[in-house]
């Protein structure tokens, strides 16, 4: 299965990825508007971490047997035909067991208070599976400006030291 | 308010930040090397020392919602026409810390550029143009010594075979190489990325006077490895697994001067690469402490050809200065096969201010004065001459070979192609850019498989053109064109400056 691949070499920490999933999970599609009106700051499904010289964007590895769907009480996430570890916002009940068992800490929780009600759910990287129907790839491999990011089967021959 | 001296307030850039589109997702605050850029938690603001930017608009290239824009400062000095406001900084700058004045990249004041004065001829009816997409057209050209003249042989079979000895040549696909930058001055992966274009384009790179890394070995097949005063990486591996040996006498940035990496700068790997303790200072001298006559360059260069058994041309680089066609006459007489003429544009790492923007000569004159002596010596074949210091385009490269160069050499050209905005900082080390640093954090900047795409692309974009050129003036290879200065004419120069590039002027 096709997945992004991070890598450590080239990430420069521009955080492009970050701003890019926010802005493709908005309702307006747009980096401003999404963080300024959408109350969608800090809801990025891939982080980029920084120590020293090291960077690097994580987000979720769409594990064979994820221990994320194994925790999720609601039935919320699924494994999709294509690979796709995918969490139904509708059916979460915010019990943060993903959160938990995640051991990358690539789910994350969420509580959103723009909208009339506050809604309480877990969000994940969901390879942007609409941009991928459309044969787009992920948005944050397609931000990303040094190709720290891509979507392959397998890690790309790089220039290791 | 802190106790500051008081003109440092007069800095050159503002960094203006669009607040509303800022959605503090921090990248301008790891993108800026210069530390001009932080933010505060507190007050949930990003905040600048505008003082401390240096306009390489790193941040402006990145910023996800522009809102970012890197603006000249308009509190400048009062302008004054013998005081510029860049003297007058200069001179607040030296007053405050008593220090030679250190910059880097090439000269920026507005002397004549003779490249601009040169217009190219075209066909019309007298001989027809050629359609390069149509017709064969040839890039190819061949460095090194030609020899006086040619035997041919005819075999019984009536198969022909050359007779003659010929001295080694490279053979460049496209009339441009890229051109030394040490490892040290500029990382591994902006070296990778030139030799990676290099192999592709069916061109040389240099690696500069930091030695051969040994992740590059693959690629010494198309590199020059340079020999210069401080024998940094030489050894008989380093000679023998490159395509060329140059010994670099001089740079156009700053002739005369040595060169200086910094110990701080010299890591576990520029030490091994380099040959020298990791943190000591690299210095190479302004002279060469062997070479102090003509007969002391012909002792070198033989004895690089020994090394390589005259399997390798040797190269000669000298920076472009009054009196250079003699220099290189005697240089083509000392056995060099190639002379590299480096003008007074040419970019560096480092070099004191005043010398960079006052030494030297343009490249042009020195192209035209050196091809001309040769010739008029009888010695032009027995020399290849490659131009750099100051190729800026397709149109330099095809003015610079009718003036007599046989290629050329660029870098600052290459600089740009992967990002570098001329912000005159690589002296320090931290350029933002990932070109001229060997910052962990920063070198990565340059990805070598998206760096080696751009270079290649801008080297064949230029030899597209060098093509559609060629095509007008009626020539059908790069050859051909070596020293026609017939196809040059010349507008808005003295006759005597036109003398001396041996160019007629335009209407004639
Ligand atoms: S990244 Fe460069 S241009 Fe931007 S604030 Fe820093 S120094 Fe200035
Ligand atoms: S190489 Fe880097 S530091 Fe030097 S001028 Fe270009 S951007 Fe600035």
């Amino acid at each position: 299965m096709k997945k992004v691949i991070i890598i450590e070499d080239f990430c420069i920490a521009c955080y492009n990825c970050e701003v890019a999933c926010v802005a493709t999970h908005s309702r307006t599609q747009d980096p401003v508007k999404s963080y300024k009106r959408e109350n969608l700051r800090g809801k990025t499904n891939t982080i980029v971490e920084l120590k020293g010289p090291a960077a690097f964007s994580s987000m979720c590895r769409h594990c064979k047997h994820p221990w994320c769907l194994d925790a999720c009480i609601s039935g919320a996430i699924q494994r999709l035909d294509n690979g796709i570890v995918y969490l139904d916002e509708e059916r979460c009940v915010g019990c943060w067991g993903c959160v938990i068992a995640c051991p990358y800490g690539s789910a994350h929780p969420n509580i959103k208070h723009n909208d009339k009600e506050d809604t309480k759910h877990a969000f994940k990287c969901d390879l942007c599976v609409d941009r991928l129907e459309q044969g787009l790839k992920p948005a944050c491999v397609e931000a990303c400006p040094n190709k720290a990011l891509v979507y392959d089967e397998t890690m790309p021959e790089v220039l290791s030291k | 308010m802190l106790y500051k001296k008081p003109q440092i307030q007069f800095y050159p850039y503002i960094v203006q930040r669009d607040d509303y589109k800022c959605v503090r997702c921090l990248g301008c605050v790891e993108q800026c090397s210069y530390d001009s850029t932080f933010y505060d938690e507190e007050l949930d603001a990003i905040w600048n020392k505008h003082e401390a930017c240096v306009g390489c608009k790193r941040c402006e290239a990145y910023c996800p919602t522009d809102a970012i824009k890197i603006v000249p400062n308009p509190s400048r000095p009062y302008e004054h026409s013998s005081w510029k406001w860049e003297l007058v900084m200069d001179t607040y700058l030296q007053a405050n810390t008593g220090g030679i004045i250190i910059t880097g990249i090439g000269n920026d004041k507005p002397h004549r550029i003779y490249f601009d004065h040169l217009l190219i001829d075209a066909c019309q009816v007298t001989n027809p143009s050629i359609d390069p997409l149509r017709e064969p057209m040839e890039l190819r050209t061949f460095l090194g010594r030609k020899g006086q003249k040619i035997v041919i042989e005819e075999t019984e079979k009536g198969n022909i075979s050359l007779k003659t000895k010929l001295a080694p040549q490279l053979q460049l696909e496209t009339p441009i190489m890229f051109s030394a930058m040490s490892y040290g001055s500029i990382n591994l992966n902006f070296q990778e990325s030139m030799a990676r274009a290099a192999l592709q384009l069916g061109t040389y790179w240099n690696t500069g006077e930091g030695g051969l890394h040994k992740k590059l070995y693959p690629y010494a097949g198309c590199g020059i490895v340079q020999v210069a005063s401080g024998r940094f990486g030489v050894s008989r591996d380093y000679l023998k697994a490159a395509a060329a040996v140059e010994i670099k006498i001089g740079q156009g940035a700053k002739p005369g001067i040595g060169g200086h990496l910094p110990g701080e700068k010299v890591n576990a790997e520029i030490a091994e690469t380099r040959m020298i303790p990791p943190g000591s200072d690299a210095i190479s001298p302004a002279p060469h402490h062997d070479i102090y006559s003509i007969e002391d360059l012909k002792q070198l260069i033989y004895a690089i050809k020994e090394t390589t058994r005259y399997e390798k041309p040797v190269i000669v680089k000298i920076a472009a200065v009054h009196n250079v066609a003699a220099i290189a006459s005697g240089i083509a007489r000392a056995g060099a096969d190639i002379i590299v003429l480096d003008g007074f544009r040419g970019g560096t790492g480092a070099t004191p201010k005043s010398v960079r923007d006052n030494v030297g000569i343009p490249v042009e004159v020195a192209i035209a004065v050196v091809d001309k002596r040769l010739r008029e010596e009888g010695i032009r074949n027995e020399v290849s001459i490659v131009a750099t210091g100051g190729i800026r385009n397709s149109a330099d490269v095809i003015k610079s070979i009718a003036l007599g160069a046989d290629a050329v050499y660029i870098a600052t050209a290459a600089m740009l192609a992967i990002g570098c905005t001329l912000c005159q900082t690589c002296n320090t080390g931290r350029c933002a850019w990932g070109i001229t640093t060997n910052d962990p954090r920063l070198a990565r900047r340059q990805n070598p498989e998206i760096a080696s795409e751009q270079l290649y692309n801008l080297v064949k974009g230029w030899s597209h053109e060098i093509k559609d050129m060629l095509g007008a003036m009626g020539i059908n290879s790069i050859e051909s064109l070596k020293g026609n200065r017939l196809r040059l004419r010349t507008i808005g120069l003295s006759e005597k400056e036109s003398d001396i590039l041996g160019v007629l002027p335009a209407g004639i």
